[in-house]
């Protein structure tokens, strides 16, 4: 294995991470601490609890999530983008270095970057409400799983592009509404039955569900389906990302 | 010895549907300098981006000092050094940090004394701390080629590298390729420069659609394809030449006052002497004569239009 170049990626990407610190970092941050003021404490003043838990702490879970996947997708997608579209990228496929390896670099900062970026909201959601995490080695687990399933998602459509507005198509249109659909800030409970059904058809019920399982330890589905979901996602995008690397799409003609 | 470069039926056809490589065998033993000449879409880039992992072949087999650029891609890439046609660089990083990059990205771990080393060799020292956005185009073609030579290749393919720079840094790259030469790299080159084949490469192939059509000794070549062209400046002009002098080859040029003689070097009989002792006989006075070998580029020209 060439630890030196999945080393030289990696650094090199973390490196864009704190060089661009405001946007990578603070931003998020700041974007979340609105969203406790406004549904946390204005709104969430007037909800009353859900499966016991105050709405400022319910959301918290959720608000993670969103985040996460949102982050995962644009770091991962811009870091394999930008050298396609700069031309750096002849100087990646002419190492000697193996798409795994490729694979492990980027899609490993990504996640990094977004790990991070979840602990910190954590650490800020912590300002707002009062935090309870029941299973905090589920929590981190669905964590890591997720930030590397989306980040594997984000790489391909980084290398799916061919221009910046495709790199925006799919978190803005496709995983930002199912984020807002997928029970960031309600319980399934709370819907009519049939969208309660129509519901767990978006992937991302799952994913908000298992994780706020192991912050409150209720949630809409079982734990060990969601992390089951979870886990075929990861699978699918190895799929996808396996057979990018074995035709080439879009990176060798 | 293994050759630095083994390229056997090599052929590459793009999903477009055109071919850019047919059937192209080639041989560059180490330590040589090989100047692959060609117009425009006629394969080199195709061939160097196939060797250095770029592009996938569709036929054919490349070798690298004996190993198999697809089943011991780790080891023939580690050293080859690629310094592409087109200025691709990090915007934003410093010089010294996107060279350190490069020798990490080949596998290779720190070597701060050979960074400064290349930076120094291509006048980029006191630019590296400096972001690349920074830099004017001629610096940043020499970032490139730093990058390329970080992880110290024992090939090194340039692909058009003085494309567009000023002569200075075509004078630095010359001198750099001398030298590194002299240190046991391999090097190709891809050029439209004719005189930069002429003034630095020990042999030289001509490729042309997708085809080499002739790899010979820089030297032999010229002798081989080379003709002389003797011009006399007249003391008197001609408004014609004496009927004596039809069909030999001769011409008049600038208004009569230059009499131009193109001539074989390898023919038995040149025709000098002669041409001489007539001009003389024919109290036509001279007061000056040169003679020019033709150039690299002539040669190239004749070769590719007598293919097409």
């Amino acid at each position: 294995m060439n630890f030196q170049a999945v080393k030289a990626i990696y650094t090199f990407e973390m490196a864009r991470t704190f060089r661009t610190i405001m946007q990578s970092i603070i931003s998020p941050v700041v974007s979340t601490s609105l969203y406790f003021v406004v549904f946390g404490a204005a709104i969430g003043s007037r909800i009353e609890t859900i499966d016991g838990v105050e709405y400022g702490a319910f959301i918290v879970p959720g608000l993670i999530m969103m985040s996460l996947l949102t982050l995962s997708i644009s770091n991962a997608s811009f870091g394999i983008y930008f050298p396609k579209f700069t031309g750096t990228i002849y100087e990646i496929l002419s190492a000697p270095i193996s798409y795994g390896e490729i694979l492990l670099a980027f899609v490993g900062a990504a996640a990094t970057k977004s790990i991070m970026i979840g602990l910190v909201i954590l650490a800020t959601a912590a300002f707002f409400v009062d935090l309870q995490i029941q299973h905090p080695f589920v929590m981190m687990l669905f964590l890591v799983l997720i930030s590397v399933s989306f980040s594997l998602f984000g790489f391909i459509i980084g290398i799916w592009a061919d221009g910046f507005e495709k790199l925006q198509i799919i978190p803005l249109l496709i995983v930002m509404p199912l984020a807002f659909l997928g029970g960031t800030f309600y319980s399934l409970d709370m819907l009519p039955p049939v969208w309660q059904t129509i519901s767990l058809a978006n992937p991302v019920v799952y994913l908000v569900s298992g994780f706020r399982w192991s912050f409150i330890g209720t949630s809409d589905v079982n734990v060990w389906v969601s992390l089951g979901m979870t886990l075929v996602f990861l699978a699918v995008c190895l799929a996808i990302t396996a057979w990018i690397f074995r035709t080439g799409y879009r990176l060798k003609t | 010895m293994q050759p630095a470069l083994s390229i056997r039926n090599l052929s590459k056809t793009y999903a477009s549907g055109f071919t850019a490589l047919k059937g192209v065998d080639l041989e560059v033993q180490p330590g040589e300098i090989f100047a692959l000449l060609g117009p425009n879409g006629a394969g080199k880039t195709t061939l160097i981006g196939i060797v250095c992992g770029l592009v996938n072949a569709s036929g054919g087999a490349v070798s690298v000092h004996g190993d198999d650029i697809v089943t011991d891609y780790r080891k023939t890439r580690s050293i080859i050094g690629l310094v592409p046609q087109e200025v691709s660089l990090d915007a934003f990083e410093s010089v010294w940090a996107t060279i350190s990059y490069s020798r990490g990205l080949f596998g290779k771990s720190k070597n701060p004394a050979h960074i400064e080393k290349i930076l120094r060799t291509l006048s980029l020292w006191d630019k590296k701390d400096e972001k690349v956005i920074n830099l004017s185009g001629g610096m940043k073609r020499r970032v490139m080629i730093a990058k390329a030579l970080a992880h110290e290749p024992k090939l090194l393919f340039l692909d058009e590298p003085t494309a567009g720079v000023d002569v200075e840094l075509r004078r630095d790259m010359w001198a750099m390729v001398r030298e590194l030469r002299a240190t046991g790299v391999t090097i190709i080159l891809t050029t439209h420069y004719i005189e930069e084949a002429e003034e630095m490469a020990d042999r030289v192939g001509v490729i042309s659609k997708g085809e080499v059509i002739l790899v010979e000794d820089k030297v032999a070549l010229m002798r081989r394809f080379g003709k002389k062209r003797l011009e006399l400046e007249l003391v008197e002009p001609l408004a014609a030449l004496p009927a004596s002098f039809e069909g030999r080859g001769l011409e008049l040029a600038d208004d009569g006052r230059r009499l131009v003689y193109l001539y074989d070097t390898q023919a038995e009989r040149p025709g000098i002497t002669s041409l001489l002792a007539d001009l003389a006989a024919e109290n036509i006075r001279f007061r000056d004569l040169e003679t020019r070998q033709s150039s690299l580029e002539d040669i190239f020209v004749d070769l590719v239009r007598d293919r097409t």
